[in-house]
């Protein structure tokens, strides 16, 4: 009975989604009202139906009803309650129902938080992200529906995927999930733009914070990925260029890009054109995504079970959505134009510089993922592309763009001095190479990459000190700390993320040169040496989880000969599908990882152990966090509360319920109850 | 006007590669065990677990090969076809019965049928690794001279029993 209720009320909530897609769009074209103030009921109306789907769907997951085909193939009634309840969106079929369910979210807080928009705009963005939403749940009901059942009903699940009962599974879908969805507003907007033919500051202005947010999503969904592939998957390492990873890092920097060409064209009217085609380029590559993951043509570790009807509908709806707002793009953009001029050496330049270096690494990257796929339908052979194509193409291509991202904070707009800036950043640069070429002596050992990647970062640390230097001078009158409050937020928001580009810089470049790794035969008793630490195996003993048993070893940990702790990792096998899994034991410290894995049992008690030490390796994740702050700080910069103080009105409402909260942290919380 | 067709332009070719990729399979990756001497194993028979079945024994007689088990949902779905197979007498199918329990095996067989001439059992999954096993079910024809002549990944369907194997079978036998 609950799955049907799910299943009608998807139905209903493509009925809505089609009136959605369609009423509003023409009333915004014909000037009928009534068919324009449609959007935001619908809108609503259509994410209360998805919710109660997506509520029926984990109620059947959690109640172990295994006459659902999806519950018996992705869950057990062993599995511990809350990954039940997240194998929701461990199938294919789960994870699209999670996915428009977040589209039906992001458009309810476009309708929410949209007051000061004009109605038809409203209209028109509403009725694209309908159009996107009708196209998911009919491929949601004509080929993988989730509510499909199994007669007669199995007694037992075959159980989630070992490698997904983490809690990396609870949150790491639903953040990425919601970068990836979230693009589509910016790229609504981007289509809005393109129909009416309108698209000025304040079009950047509306745009902007939600493009932030979804940004911000994305990049802690990304970073949660990456650290939950570390501590899950016993290899240690933290990005492999697989190609759903990649399929999550395009958007990510094609909206990077796009993040930083809507804050020109915002302030100086240029880049329109662009900013429109990274806009629908962002979104274009989040459902390119979808459709690799889905579709089959790809091998990955992430990729669900397939089937070729599935693969030609994406690859139809790729085609209609995509397709049709390029071709919308080639008609209408010449009239949009590209806005304002400006001199070679400009902030406008050095942006528009690193836009096309964030670009072409995003080309790269896709030729990299797709290189197989190519090769094989040119019958040239199969073939796989590995981390070394990726890294010889990434890095010397992200290489000037940091040099730049130094450089472009500094430069005026529109025309900037050359010799001016070299004045200002000489200190800076004599002190990055200084600090570059010293610090891996303190490490231990000078290595070239090491002091090149330490360069880098050090160069983004201390133009951000040149630059908040040089804006202090400028502000008026006061103590130091007085001009510091005088900044805005989004002024801080900058410097916040691209501080969080130069820890993940250092993170990557310090584990990549001092990394140390050993697999070592360990008798009970026996020790092992590692950056200045002492590993004592003292055994393994056999414990049972909720649904595994498992071998879990205890290694004591010594520091200048003082017991700091015991490390715990296990070797776990599952009962419903017999996988085993390696669960490895993490000390994480401030300048340091210990990486303890069980490898394989040997005769008396002795066991295969794999230990690394790890310096610096969180601050990978920590850069991408404040990287993530950086977007939130920005979108609750003042002047976005400005432009709903403007309507007095809708100010006193806003008051009331949120005091001095600004807008854009209203934003993203409304983002996340989608 | 041009310039802005340009990424229309890239986007229609990538989709022609994607609609070439659809039709493609990277994870038929050929076996390397077609047309090599299948591994030969000894294993307990799932039915009487103190008896042993050699593949050696089915030297001279062309026999399928189907890895399943009882927690592969998969495998429902082949298994009313190999249970019409078995009874139509054309081939003898030997199970695999992969890393699974044996009381849940048997309860499955009884609820289901049992489409095998013997079932051997694989807890350790150590004879899945001889054969290459990346997923289940999948299904081997091995001829009388013990060759693996074919290998199908995943379920078997009535297309591809009537497509693929059973002419092969017919022409082994032949």
């Amino acid at each position: 009975m609950i799955p049907e209720l799910g299943n009608f009320s998807l139905i209903l909530a493509l009925l809505l989604a089609l009136t959605q897609g369609t009423l509003p769009i023409i009333g915004a074209a014909r000037g009928n009202l009534s068919w324009i103030a449609l959007a935001r009921p619908v809108v609503q109306g259509q994410f209360v139906f998805l919710a109660i789907a997506f509520g029926c769907l984990a109620y059947s997951f959690v109640n172990n009803d295994f006459s659902v085909m999806n519950v018996a193939r992705n869950s057990n009634s062993e599995l511990p309650a809350h990954y039940r309840f997240a194998a929701s969106w461990g199938s294919h079929e789960g994870s699209l129902l999670l996915w428009v369910f977040m589209l039906a979210g992001w458009s309810v807080a476009v309708s929410v938080f949209s007051r000061h928009l004009p109605d038809e705009m409203v209209a028109r963005v509403l009725g694209v992200m309908g159009m996107v939403s009708v196209g998911f749940i009919m491929f949601m009901l004509i080929t993988s529906n989730p509510f499909d059942r199994l007669l007669p009903a199995a007694f037992e699940g075959s159980d989630l995927n070992p490698l997904l009962q983490d809690f990396g599974m609870v949150i790491h879908p639903p953040m990425l999930y919601m970068g990836y969805v979230g693009f589509s507003v910016a790229f609504a907007f981007a289509i809005a733009a393109l129909i009416s033919g309108q698209m000025d500051a304040a079009w950047a202005r509306w745009s902007r914070p939600w493009t932030t947010v979804a940004w911000v999503f994305l990049t802690i969904g990304i970073m949660l990925g990456s650290w939950w592939a570390y501590y899950e998957l016993g290899w240690g390492g933290w990005w492999f260029w697989d190609p759903v990873e990649n399929a999550s890092f395009l958007p990510w920097m094609v909206g990077t890009a796009l993040v930083h060409s809507l804050a020109v064209t915002e302030k100086r009217g240029s880049f329109k054109s662009w900013t429109l085609l990274l806009a629908i380029s962002a979104f274009s590559l989040s459902l390119l995504g979808t459709f690799l993951v889905r579709s089959g043509v790809l091998t990955s570790v992430h990729a669900f079970a397939t089937d070729p009807s599935r693969g030609i509908f994406i690859l139809g709806f790729l085609v209609i959505v995509i397709g049709s707002s390029l071709l919308l793009f080639a008609w209408r953009a010449p009239k949009i134009g590209l806005g304002g001029k400006f001199d070679l050496v400009s902030r406008e330049s050095m942006l528009l510089a690193n836009n096309l270096l964030l670009v072409v690494a995003a080309g790269s990257v896709l030729l990299g993922t797709l290189y197989p796929l190519l090769m094989d339908s040119l019958d040239l052979g199969k073939i796989s592309v590995g981390p070394p194509y990726f890294e010889a193409v990434f890095v010397p291509l992200m290489t000037p763009a940091i040099f730049l991202m130094g450089l472009g904070p500094l430069s005026r707009w529109k025309q900037a001095s050359l010799p001016e800036l070299v004045m200002r950043l000489r200190w800076a640069f004599g002190v990055s190479m200084a600090t570059a070429l010293l610090m891996p002596l303190v490490m231990g050992e000078w290595k070239p990459m090491v002091s090149f990647g330490l360069l880098l970062a050090f160069w983004v640390i201390a133009t951000i000190f040149v630059s908040i230097r040089h804006r202090l001078q400028n502000s008026g009158q006061g103590s130091v700390f007085t001009r510091l409050a005088r900044q805005s937020r989004s002024y801080y928001s900058m410097h916040l993320a691209h501080f969080g580009i130069a820890i993940f810089i250092i993170g990557v470049t310090l584990v990549n040169g001092y990394e140390t790794e050993k697999d070592v035969r360990m008798e009970i008793g026996s020790t092992v040496e590692m950056g200045g630490y002492t590993f004592r195996f003292t055994g393994a003993s056999p414990v049972t989880g909720p649904n595994y048993s498992a071998m879990r070893g205890d290694i004591e940990v010594l520091h200048n000969g003082e017991k700091i702790r015991v490390m715990q990792p296990e070797k776990r096998t599952y009962n419903a599908s017999g996988m085993t899994m390696t669960e490895p034991a993490i000390d994480t410290g401030f300048i340091r990882d210990l990486y303890v894995a069980l490898g394989e049992p040997l005769e008396d008690g002795a066991w295969v152990v794999r230990v690394y030490h790890k310096p610096f390796v969180d601050w990978i994740w920590f850069g991408c966090l404040l990287m993530a702050f950086g977007g939130m700080l920005a979108v609750s910069d003042r002047r976005y509360r400005l432009k709903i103080n403007t309507k007095p009105i809708e100010a006193a409402t806003e008051e009331k319920d949120g005091g001095r909260a600004p807008s854009g942290n209203r934003l993203a919380t409304g983002g996340k109850k989608g | 006007m041009m310039r802005f067709l340009l990424p229309l332009a890239a986007f229609i070719v990538l989709v022609g590669f994607l609609a070439v990729g659809l039709g493609l399979k990277p994870r038929e990756i050929p076996s390397p065990l077609v047309g090599k001497p299948a591994p030969v194993f000894q294993s307990p028979r799932l039915h009487e677990p103190d008896q042993i079945l050699s593949s050696k024994d089915n030297l001279g007689k062309v026999w399928l090969l189907n890895v399943w088990a009882s927690w592969c949902v998969s495998c429902r779905e082949e298994h009313p076809l190999l249970v019409e197979l078995s009874k139509s007498g054309i081939v003898p199918i030997y199970g695999l019965n992969y890393k699974d329990k044996p009381e849940l095996a048997l309860q499955w067989l009884g609820q289901y049928g049992d489409p095998y001439t013997v079932s051997v059992v694989d807890p350790e999954g150590r004879i899945g690794i001889d054969y290459g096993v990346y997923g289940v079910p999948e299904t081997y024809v091995i001829d009388k001279d013990g060759v693996i002549r074919h290998k199908q990944i995943g379920p078997v369907t009535i297309e591809s029993l009537e497509k693929k194997i059973l002419p092969l079978i017919k022409e082994l036998q032949g």
